[in-house]
Parts: C-alpha cells; sequence; structure tokens
C-alpha cells in the first residue's frame, strides 16, 4: 500500500495542499496532472528525495516520512531512465544488491533473471549512451526491481518513447508489476495510458488531488 | 557556418580575420623565441645543475601542489554544486580571492601568515617560509582556486538525478557521490589538475616573496628565468623559457589524449 496523508509542500508560490490518497497493496495506480502541476515532485516527497512540510508517507503498513530514501523499499524509475553514465547495463541491474554487499553469485543469478524478463540479455555489455530510449526504460526499470521494492514509483517512464514501442512497454509494465506483486504509482498527463494501466487514478491540479476515478 | 555563402558573410569573415591575427601573433612569439638562438646554446644552458635541480623541483612540486588542490577541489566544488545553503554567494565569491589578487600579495598574505601566532605553531613541525614546502603551498593556494572553479563546473554539467535514484536503491548521499558521480567526472577530475598543474609550474610572484630565490633551494623554472635574466644570461633564460613552453604542450596533449580515452 502507498498512503499519503495531507501532504502539503510549498516552494516560492507553487503549493502542494492536503494531499491524501491510498493505492492499495498490488495494485496500479495512476497519478494524472498537467506538465507542472506537481506530479513528479510528489513522487519525490513518496521517495524521499524531498520533505514535505505537512503531512505523512506510509508505504506498507509503515510510516516512513521520517526515512531516508535507501530506506524506504521503493524502486524508483525517473523520466529519463537516469541511467548511472559510467556503468554497464550489468552493472546498473547489479547496483542495489552491490550496494547491499550480496555475494557475487547472488548478484549475477539475478542479473541474469532481470535481464531475460526485461529483453536485455543482449545488451547487459553496453553504456547508457549505446541504449535507446525503450532501453533505457527497461534497464532503468530492472534496476528499480532488482532488490525487490514493495513500491514501484514510475515518472512519465513512457513519455520518451517511439509511439510504437510504447504499446509494448505499457504491456511489459503491468505484466511486470503483477509478477512482482510490487504496488506501482504511475504518473503520466496522457488519460490513454491512465485508461490502459491502471487500477485507480488519481487526478492532481491546482496543487490537490481533485478527483479519484476508475 | 553550415554553407560556402554563410562563410563568405563579412560577420563571419570578421571573426575568422580576428581569430587570425591573434593566432598569428602568439606563433610569432613563440617562434621569435625558439629561434632567438642556437641550439647548442640552449642544450648548454638546460646542462647545468642549477637549470637541472630547478627543472625537477618544479616537477615534484607542481604535481604536489596539483595533486592537493585536486584533493580540495572536488569536495569544494561539490559542495558548491549540490548544497543550497545561506551565504552560498559569498563563500562562491571568498574561493576566488587568490584569483582576482595580485600574485605579489599572495605571497606577502603568505609570509605574513607564517608570523602570527597560528603560522608559527605550524612552521614549528613543517618550515614553509624560504623552504620547499613554501613553494608547494604557493602554488597551492593559486592553483586550488582555479580547481575548485573547474570542478564546481563539471559537477554543474552533471545531473543530480543518478545519484538520487542510487539513494533510492540503499546508498547514503555520500555513497552515491562516489560510486556514481565521481566516476562520471574523472575526465572533469584531469582537467581540473592540468589547470592547477599549469598554473602551479608558471607560479612567479609568490614564490618569489614567500620562498625566497636561493638556488639549488627554492629555484624553481620561473625563478631560474629571473635569474638568468638578472645575471645578464639571455641564452639560459630563453632556454629555461622554451623548456616551459615544451612542458605546458606536452601536458597539453598528454591531458587531451588521456581525457578521450577516460
Amino acid at each position: 500500500m502507498i498512503q499519503l496523508e495531507s501532504i502539503t509542500w510549498h516552494a516560492g508560490n507553487f503549493r502542494l495542499e492536503d494531499i491524501g490518497f491510498s493505492i492499495p497493496t498490488g495494485s496500479y495506480g495512476v497519478l494524472m496532472g498537467r506538465t507542472g502541476s506537481g506530479k513528479t515532485t510528489l513522487l519525490e516527497i513518496i521517495c524521499g528525495l524531498r520533505r514535505p512540510s505537512a503531512g505523512r508517507v506510509r508505504i506498507g503498513d509503515r510510516d516512513v516520512t521520517e526515512d531516508p530514501p535507501a530506506m524506504r523499499g521503493i524502486g524508483y524509475v525517473p523520466q529519463d531512465g537516469a541511467l548511472f553514465p559510467t556503468m554497464t547495463v550489468r552493472e546498473q541491474l547489479g547496483f542495489a544488491l552491490q550496494v547491499r554487499r550480496r555475494a557475487a553469485a547472488e548478484i549475477a543469478q539475478r542479473v541474469d533473471q532481470l535481464a531475460t524478463e526485461l529483453g536485455l540479455t543482449a545488451l547487459l555489455d553496453r553504456l547508457p549512451h549505446h541504449l535507446s530510449g525503450g532501453e533505457r526504460q527497461r534497464v532503468a526499470l530492472g534496476r528499480a526491481l532488482a532488490a525487490q521494492p514493495k513500491v514501484l514509483l514510475l515518472d512519465e517512464p513512457l513519455s520518451a518513447i517511439d509511439e510504437e514501442l510504447r504499446d509494448d512497454l505499457a504491456a511489459l509494465l503491468r505484466r511486470v508489476q503483477r509478477e512482482h506483486g510490487v504496488t506501482a504509482l504511475h504518473i503520466t498527463h496522457s488519460r490513454a495510458e491512465a485508461d490502459l494501466l491502471a487500477d485507480v487514478i488519481f487526478r492532481l491540479a491546482d496543487g490537490r488531488v481533485v478527483g479519484t476515478v476508475k | 557556418m553550415t554553407n560556402r555563402a554563410t562563410r563568405l558573410s563579412p560577420f563571419w569573415s570578421g571573426l575568422t580575420l580576428a581569430t587570425a591575427l591573434y593566432l598569428l601573433f602568439l606563433l610569432a612569439m613563440l617562434g621569435s623565441l625558439a629561434t632567438y638562438t642556437t641550439p647548442a646554446h640552449l642544450w648548454a644552458a638546460l646542462g647545468s645543475r642549477e637549470i637541472r635541480y630547478s627543472t625537477g623541483l618544479s616537477l615534484v612540486s607542481a604535481t604536489t601542489s596539483a595533486l592537493l588542490a585536486l584533493l580540495l577541489a572536488v569536495p569544494v566544488g561539490y559542495l558548491l554544486s549540490r548544497a543550497q545553503f545561506r551565504g552560498k554567494s559569498w563563500l562562491d565569491a571568498a574561493l576566488d580571492i587568490p584569483i582576482v589578487l595580485p600574485p605579489m600579495v599572495v605571497g606577502m598574505c603568505l609570509l605574513t601568515f607564517f608570523q602570527t601566532p597560528v603560522g608559527k605553531v605550524i612552521e614549528r613541525a613543517i618550515p614553509f617560509t624560504y623552504a620547499v614546502p613554501g613553494i608547494v603551498l604557493a602554488q597551492f593556494v593559486i592553483g586550488a582556486a582555479f580547481a575548485v572553479r573547474t570542478m564546481r563546473n563539471v559537477f554543474d554539467h552533471l545531473s543530480s538525478r543518478p545519484e538520487d535514484v542510487a539513494m533510492t536503491l540503499g546508498c547514503s548521499r555520500g555513497q552515491a557521490a562516489w560510486l556514481v558521480t565521481l566516476p562520471a567526472a574523472r575526465r572533469g577530475m584531469l582537467t581540473a589538475f592540468s589547470v592547477a598543474w599549469a598554473r602551479s609550474l608558471g607560479e612567479f610572484g609568490p614564490i618569489l616573496i614567500f620562498a625566497g630565490l636561493t638556488r639549488l633551494k627554492t629555484e624553481v623554472l620561473p625563478t631560474s628565468i629571473f635569474i638568468e635574466l638578472g645575471a645578464g644570461h639571455l641564452e639560459a633564460a630563453i632556454a629555461v623559457s622554451l623548456l616551459l613552453v615544451a612542458l605546458a604542450l606536452v601536458v597539453l596533449v598528454a591531458v587531451r589524449i588521456l581525457g578521450e580515452r577516460l
């Protein structure tokens, strides 16, 4: 479960006011809103990269509002993938386990498993600048899933993808979310994307969550 | 300039002419230095014991001070680039002080600092004034300011998003910087090192004031030029100048080649 309670955040004239919503465990939630409406800021608050001025963030049955990003048990896929520029695909996929000092054999096994699942096996020794937009997003997805997080946060993952590949990646996102049993929050400004993927849809406008649909 | 018509426009022709004249002037200056005397005289001058000593000391001190400058520039550049805090613009401006101060004044500041009680305590552990460590310190003060500026620009151009992701994957802020950003900044670190090294190699004013001009003790290549010129040995002064030009070119080319491989 991802639950926000009365989240408030402000910088200059921009405010997020009394934001609250809940995505049930194992569901695929989509948060819609126009560019500049604060969707990414909200995602960063859930990640722990920004601190709300008021309100609570709960993941599962835990209040993580005061926890650093590393302790929240989340997988984060930013808009452009934000791959690590000097690491190969193999190193990116193994990064979260490497940081946790897992055994080399376990890391290799997990990397192979994710590469097979996401169609990255032939790309394992490539650096990010030799990948297409769709390949980058799949690597970013695999990197986020490696440590088996409870929650997956996706920031416009389909926006930088060619149209003909968009449906394939959307199907992959849905399949991966179900198979891994993660609770997902996907942000987008596309109604079609939301209809295609969501179990539950929220809309963010004028600094508030104004409606819950589906 | 995308086509012939654009290339021939008065605007681009004017800019090209200005660039060509400037480059010609630079080459003429270097050419006049290189052709002023004969190779035999140059070799004889470079073979003297004093010049060999000052060459060795210049290379060792410039390398040491550039490494120290880089050690300081990486964390300070990162702080200035990534952190937001009150007084940041003042700190930013203060770190440029060694760049804007006249070099002689930097030397005077060093000299007077080591006359203060704190300076005297440091001097008891490591003697700086009129000693070799003083050369390294004088070079470091100037070189570090340039290295900090370079590293700040490097970090400004590297997105902080991958670091954010690394933190969600289990890293602390320090681990994220170490594992993700520093490897991506390696070319910038090489540039910062070479900028500091080149500044250190050519440093004269602060060394003259703070470390003095003792032959076979605190003599580096720029002070050799000053001493040889003062003694009327024009050929030796030219030989040392050409050596400095050659060293600068070697470093420029080496950094370019190494930078492409990194």
